[in-house]
């Protein structure tokens, strides 16, 4: 069986396929089906300084290939999360990435979240500075160079450990902001967050949301993901995990030939909880049949016109 | 408990009323784990988000669920497009049932398409079990003949009076709690029909589960979207109805939150 095993930031992946923030919880619900052993990584719910409640409901919409969510973070706190969560997940995984993902208000909150992870055996950290469903921090951050500097460089100087920022779709330029935390010393980036979307009741004219706008996921987003990923490859130079969409093998190759290095599946989950199972064992055939040793060898090589 | 994923042979389909369709599939490791009050979330073709349809009957022996649903939008009717012989996806059973102890004398109160998961109910109690029934008119009654058959004392209620007693649920059900006897409520059906019947139990001072309904995701407790307001030892918090739920007990519920 082909080697699918992938590195980024120093970090050891045994496959490239790593569950996204939010899509996913802390591990714990869905070893009914398969271990959470079976996946390259797992980003855990994105965790801030305080428990959060989360935004009123209804928290999600479908869309056409797609749906909107406003969960608004809710989630018990990186505290909580290092003291219930986090070695159960390092002793399930048996070498699966565990990733904390970050967010705040503030720059002190995403320092204090930093100072507490950099003490607990969490693999990596992934910036969240692009959470488009809480009123103060999350996308604000995100949305321009100086923010995002800003945010990576300050956790930057609060932990040694391997620093993921998650960049969002919602910008004029994201190649430029993938520059501005290349510069403050991010060790990679996960793009995409979700886009910024709405969706209206015509019998009631109430937005189904009750936050009115949410993040759009799913396949819908798929090529913008993609675009994306491939401005930032040609921008930077740290690695890149593609995300934004992905259902099948298939996404994840065309992900890669963007310029992922590893890719994360969320919505896809909801439709299919074996999906990443799926996507990995394609991935496999796929090397055996291309007689491809390593998936670094495509990383980047879309031809382009 | 725990939950599978599979596709599974539809191996029996009736339409019930305009609109209302009843499937069985074989499933033995699904059907051997459930309870009643659960659900599944089941996958209809070409779209994001399963549906999360309840369970409305368990067949241990046979290995088979049932799910008896309206057609309310695209996704039901995809569901409701397959046949005897066809495969449905099914994610399941999820989330946690109406857990009725034994020997109990217990009520039942469901809205329209709110009865099916209450059947497993009279099932298990037979004429321990008082089912208030209330539909629309007579052409939405569903399953009533099936609670009577378990020797359920039925009561069929409809909005316009054009089958059985002529308004809403709650008249029955206070004078059916004036006779006294009673250990438990359980409902299920449209937020204003629970709202009324925990108020109902409220004043009488009878413990009441109520199976609710929210937009959901996942199905099985990870993305937090189904959220619910509710209230335990004085703290207020959103639980999840696909986890935490469908069924919870009315007295942790906030309803206006
Ligand atoms: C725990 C639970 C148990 C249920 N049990 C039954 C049952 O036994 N029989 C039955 O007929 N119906 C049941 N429902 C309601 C059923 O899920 C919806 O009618 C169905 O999802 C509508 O899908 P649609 O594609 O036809 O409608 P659309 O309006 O096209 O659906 C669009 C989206 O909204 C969601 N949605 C729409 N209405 C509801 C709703 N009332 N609750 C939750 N999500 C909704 C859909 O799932 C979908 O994601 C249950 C709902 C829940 C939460
Ligand atoms: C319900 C839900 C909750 C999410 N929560 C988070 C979160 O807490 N932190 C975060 O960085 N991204 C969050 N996301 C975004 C996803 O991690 C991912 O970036 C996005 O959904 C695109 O990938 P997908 O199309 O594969 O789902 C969430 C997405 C969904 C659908």
């Amino acid at each position: 069986m082909a080697d699918l095993s992938v590195k980024i930031a120093g970090v050891d992946f045994k496959n490239p396929v790593i569950m996204a923030s939010g899509a996913y919880g802390n591990g714990e619900c869905y070893t009914d089906l398969y271990p959470i052993s079976e996946l390259g990584g797992i980003s855990c719910k994105g965790m801030t300084i305080e428990p959060k409640m989360g935004n009123i409901p209804p928290r999600i919409a479908e869309t056409p290939s797609g749906i909107l969510n406003s969960v608004g973070l809710q989630n018990i706190g990186v505290r909580g999360f290092v003291d219930y969560y986090l070695d159960t997940l390092k002793e399930e995984g048996k070498g699966t990435v565990i990733i904390a993902n970050v967010a705040g208000a503030t720059l002190d909150d995403y320092i204090a979240a930093a100072e507490i992870l950099e003490s607990s055996n969490v693999d990596m950290i992934e910036l969240n500075i692009s959470c488009p469903n809480v009123k103060a921090g999350g996308a604000t951050w995100g949305v321009t160079t100086e923010g995002a500097a800003a945010v990576t460089k300050a956790v930057r100087n609060a932990t040694k450990k391997p620093l993921i920022v998650k960049l969002t779709p919602n910008v004029t330029s994201i190649a430029d902001i993938a520059k501005a935390v290349e510069a403050e010393g991010a060790d990679s980036i996960s793009v995409i967050n979700t886009l910024l979307g709405m969706r209206i009741d015509i019998r009631n004219r109430r937005p189904i949301l009750h936050n009115n706008v949410g993040g759009l996921s799913g396949p819908a987003i798929f090529p913008v993901a993609v675009r994306c990923v491939w401005q930032c490859f040609n921008a930077v130079k740290i690695p890149i995990i593609g995300m934004g969409g992905i259902s099948t093998w298939e996404d994840a190759v065309e992900m890669m030939l963007a310029g992922a290095s590893a890719i994360q599946m969320g919505t896809a989950i909801f439709t299919d909880p074996y999906a990443p199972l799926k996507v990995t064992e394609g991935l496999a055939k796929y090397m055996d049949d291309n007689g491809i040793k390593s998936l670094s060898e495509i990383v980047g090589q879309v031809k382009p016109w | 408990m725990s939950y599978f994923c599979d596709k599974y042979p539809v191996i029996e389909k009736k339409a019930l009323a305009g609109g209302i369709f009843s499937i069985t599939v074989k499933c033995p490791d699904a059907a051997n784990a459930a309870e009643v009050g659960q659900f599944a979330n089941i996958l209809a073709d070409g779209y994001t988000l399963r549906r999360p349809i309840s369970i409305c009957e368990i067949d241990k022996d046979q290995g088979t669920l049932r799910f008896v649903f309206e057609v309310r939008g695209k996704g039901t009717e995809v569901i409701s497009h397959a046949n005897v012989g066809d495969n449905l996806d099914v994610l399941g059973p999820l989330g946690n049932g109406f857990k009725v102890p034994e020997g109990k004398k217990v009520i039942v109160v469901g809205g329209g398409i709110g009865v099916p998961p209450l059947l497993g109910i009279a099932k298990q109690c037979g004429a321990d079990c008082t089912a208030i029934l209330g539909f629309r008119s007579y052409d939405k009654v569903i399953l009533d003949k099936e609670f009577a058959a378990y020797g359920a004392n039925t009561i069929v209620c409809t909005d316009d009076g054009s089958v059985g007693y002529h308004g809403v649920v709650t008249t029955p059900l206070t004078e059916e709690l004036a006779k006294g006897n009673v250990d438990l409520v359980c409902a299920c059906g449209p937020e204003p029909m629970i709202k009324a019947v925990v108020k109902e139990c409220e004043d009488n001072n009878i413990p009441c589960r109520v199976s609710l309904e929210q937009r959901m995701g996942c199905g099985v407790g990870a993305c937090v979207v189904c959220s619910c307001m509710t209230v335990r030892n004085g703290k207020e918090y959103y639980s999840r109805v696909c986890k935490d739920g469908p069924v919870f007990d009315a007295k942790e519920v906030r309803f206006d939150g």
